[in-house]
């Protein structure tokens, strides 16, 4: 369609289309496009992409950190209570212990009397036993020469008499 | 240009502008590659292409003036007309659709740009081009992901419709997904661009014929360039939404290939 034969038809019709326009067209449209398909929508989406990682990035920061706060918050009371519940048992148990030692100091210490009052009663015994195996011996013989003695000489007067009670025991005194 | 033809002489009759007035003769000789809209299109790849690449040449975590407002543009596609739109697998389009986007809205724009003042897309060309290539890409889309059998059988007979409903539906669905959805994003961007060009130039020509005449005409001219200047700021809200709707209803179809159920 030329513009020399538009022209001397008149009114053009506008809905027909022009061959040289359709071709500039698609060929200026296309290299618009591969501009903004390779240099400007990647550089764009780049920007964007980055202010949304760095916004993202900042809230999930703070977010981890507050996570971690809480553990820790977590972690630091769960610990105490561990140290006071120990430290509860700790306590309970040399309680316990004291107790259990003085118990057995106490068991001990009775024990240890009565062995020793045993001890004693059993010498006491032993030595009882002995004066009175001596006694009976010693006053047997005593008795003997006593009776004889008072049997070998004449009883005649209470002097006699008194005086050989007197040497016996005298004598009685001696012989110890 | 027009004016330089259209008032020749003062007093001669007034020649309201028509769709003559879009066909704009080669700048060097005959080359038909060599016309206002022509480089006009290639200059609004070579600005968009300088302006993003600088924006994002750099891009950081903090913003620069340019970066911010390259970055508002593309972030605006990318999640607005992509990411809602679209779901999950956007981000495959969002090159397409930040092009698409940026490319109508800079040739649009170029309708009221002092000294340039001509909407590339008032040229039905290239409407119809960006309308192929969104035709070409939500089927493609739709085929890779459905299989091409399911993929025109669901269109064919779509799913949960009693069976006499295909004797009306069909019918409708395959001129919907084959000649209505292309024409109509093509035609909705062209027609907006092409009406608004020409009501701007018969207020503003108008206005220049009226200066011409009696005096009372001179009286009435002010209101027709008033006129035209409030005109000039609504065609800049119909080519911001127009750049919109064109991608949004891109956004639409690819997602709409891609949904499950159609």
């Amino acid at each position: 369609m030329s513009y020399t034969l538009l022209a001397a038809e008149g009114a053009p019709n506008p809905l027909l289309p022009h061959s040289a326009e359709i071709v500039v067209g698609f060929v200026a449209f296309g290299l618009l496009y591969f501009v903004m398909l390779k240099k400007v929508v990647p550089m764009f989406e780049k920007a964007f992409k980055a202010r949304t990682e760095a916004i993202q990035g900042g809230i999930e920061r703070a977010e981890k950190a507050q996570a971690e706060a809480a553990d820790a918050l977590v972690q630091y009371k769960e610990q105490l209570s561990n140290a006071q519940s120990e430290s509860q048992a700790l306590r309970e148990d040399a309680r316990v212990q004291g107790v259990a030692i003085v118990e057995e100091l106490r068991a001990k210490a009775q024990e240890e009397a009565a062995r020793i009052t045993a001890a004693a009663h059993a010498s006491i015994e032993a030595e009882r036993q002995q004066a009175v195996t001596s006694l009976r011996n010693e006053v047997g013989a005593l008795a003997v020469e006593l009776a004889s003695k008072i049997v070998g000489e004449a009883l005649d007067d209470q002097a006699r008499q008194s005086r050989i009670v007197d040497r016996f025991l005298e004598d009685l005194e001696k012989s110890k | 240009m027009r004016s330089m033809f259209s008032f020749r002489a003062e007093g001669s009759e007034f020649i309201p502008p028509s769709s003559k007035d879009f066909v704009l003769p080669p700048i060097f000789g005959d080359n038909e590659f060599t016309t206002k809209p022509i480089f006009l299109v290639i200059f609004s790849v070579v600005i968009i292409s300088i302006f993003f690449i600088a924006a994002s040449r750099k891009a950081s975590i903090v913003p620069s003036k340019l970066q911010f407002a390259g970055e508002s543009v593309y972030a605006y596609v990318r999640n607005d007309l992509g990411k809602d739109i679209i779901g999950h697998e956007f981000m495959r389009f969002v090159p397409y659709l930040f092009t698409l986007f940026v490319f109508i809205l800079t040739n649009n724009i170029f309708g009221i740009v002092p000294l340039i003042q001509f909407p590339t897309m008032s040229r039905i060309s290239f409407a119809y081009v960006l309308g192929i290539i969104t035709f070409g890409v939500f089927h493609y889309v739709g085929i890779r992901h459905h299989g091409i059998f399911k993929y025109l059988k669901d269109i064919l007979f779509m799913p949960g419709v009693p069976k006499p409903v295909y004797i009306l539906l069909t019918p409708i669905e395959i001129a919907t997904y084959l000649i209505v959805r292309p024409l109509t994003i093509s035609l909705r961007l062209f027609a907006n661009m092409f009406a608004g060009h020409l009501l701007l130039m018969i207020f503003i020509l108008g206005g220049e014929h009226l200066l011409q005449g009696a005096i009372g005409l001179k009286l009435v001219s002010p209101f027709a360039f008033a006129f035209g200047i409030a005109i000039t700021f609504f065609e800049f809200l119909v080519q911001c939404l127009q750049a919109y709707i064109f991608t949004l209803l891109t956004a639409l179809y690819i997602g709409g290939a891609l949904a499950d159920e159609h």
